[in-house]
């Protein structure tokens, strides 16, 4: 059974047991720390590639283009946003850009694709989310709600969601709120694509 | 007692979900699918098994007066262990049940465990009583998640009954849950005293 405790003992076994787990810990942390950053950075090159031209038979990003990631944040309304560029033969072709709004439960990250030329949405694709599971977490698997985004052509389509549906986003069945936070953040990314694109005139 | 009965022990009569109603917040908050509540079960018998053997070595030299902060340092060092490997190796997983990883270490079952069995008893029986426990509670969380995942959203560890449209809403939040924890645990009962 447990030692009788006095002062000595006491500092003595809580000093080793915090001593002996942040050595553990630290030990674990070294080795987990590069598989981490790579699991990471391949979930946002997937997410990248997703929202990008892509080859016709849709095996991965179109052939003979690059994506580069900008090197500065750009800012929109005191919100930053990072984002990656897509050129082909010198001339950009189209963006992924990284936009986070509040959604139902928490931060929904999305990525979201433009074409340089501001007529389509390429696709979107959910970083993180924190919706409600079988409700606003379908924004992640609803193919009637996420097909809406593949191609979207932005002269003929208004950035809200709309009941019934005349030229804008139908909404997930019972997820209002989320389908709201969804077109937002696409509606963001696409303000953020004015601020880069007025930028790039500008420095040319 | 057996080592054999250590582990079924665990399983049903002791079963932590269903007849000590303990660790309710995880039960009840991640087992919206069977895939998420076996996710869970899992992550939970890992820690558990880990602290009742690292606590049942430990016992014996910690002084009575500081044991419950020596076991809690314990416990997160092994959750926050089980942290870093699910973010290198199943991140979409660690994703799903996002907080309540972290709060394993204030679930009831681990710190119970280890104050009403491994620290009066050897590494080995401890071993076997957190693998016992951790199944239990793995397989209560299946079972809750898959009940609930067949009302709410029609479908089976993520398979969709061809067919069907969208299931009971209900069921895939927290008053569904509620109510389906509180059926199973009366079937559960029941059967248990009919043996």
């Amino acid at each position: 059974m447990a030692a009788k405790s006095n002062l000595k003992n006491m500092v003595l076994c809580l000093f080793g047991t915090c001593l002996f787990c942040s050595a553990i810990l630290g030990g674990v942390y070294a080795l987990t720390k590069e598989p981490i950053e790579q699991t990471n950075a391949k979930l946002l090159q997937d997410a990248v590639g997703q929202v990008l031209l892509r080859n016709a038979d849709n095996s991965g990003i179109k052939e003979g283009t690059e994506i580069m990631e900008a090197p500065d944040l750009i800012e929109v309304d005191g919100k930053s946003y990072s984002y990656f560029v897509q050129v082909e033969n010198g001339t950009p072709v189209a963006y992924a850009i990284k936009s986070t709004v509040v959604g139902f439960g928490g931060p929904l990250t999305l990525m979201v694709g433009i074409s340089a030329d501001r007529k389509l949405v390429l696709n979107t694709s959910v970083l993180a989310h924190s919706e409600t599971p079988g409700l606003g977490a379908k924004c992640t698997t609803d193919e009637k709600f996420m097909g809406q985004w593949n191609g979207l052509q932005l002269e003929k389509t208004k950035l809200e969601v709309q009941k019934p549906v005349k030229d804008g986003i139908d909404a997930i069945t019972a997820s209002t709120i989320t389908s709201k936070a969804y077109t937002q953040a696409v509606a963001n990314a696409l303000a953020a694509f004015d601020t880069i694109a007025k930028q790039e005139v500008e420095n040319d | 007692m057996t080592k054999f009965g250590l582990i079924t022990k665990g399983l049903v009569k002791d079963n932590p979900t269903f007849v000590l109603l303990l660790g309710m917040c995880p039960t009840l908050a991640t087992t919206t699918s069977a895939m998420n509540g076996l996710s869970m079960g899992l992550a939970t018998l890992f820690v558990l098994v880990l602290s009742n053997m690292a606590i049942s070595a430990l016992a014996p030299a910690v002084p009575d007066k500081v044991h419950i902060p020596v076991y809690i340092v314990v416990i997160a060092t092994f959750v926050t262990v089980l942290q870093f490997l699910m973010q290198a190796f199943v991140p979409d997983i660690y994703a799903t049940l996002g907080l309540f990883i972290p709060l394993i270490v204030v679930n009831c079952i681990v710190l119970g465990r280890a104050e009403a069995f491994a620290n009066k008893n050897s590494v080995i029986d401890s071993a076997l009583d957190g693998l016992g426990v951790g199944i239990g509670f793995t397989c209560s969380l299946t079972v809750l998640g898959a009940v609930r995942e067949i009302l709410g959203s029609l479908s089976v560890f993520g398979w969709k009954i061809p067919g069907t449209g969208d299931g009971m809403l209900a069921f895939v939040m927290a008053p569904g849950a509620f109510l389906c924890l509180g059926y199973l645990m009366v079937l559960f009962n029941k059967f248990l005293a009919k043996k």
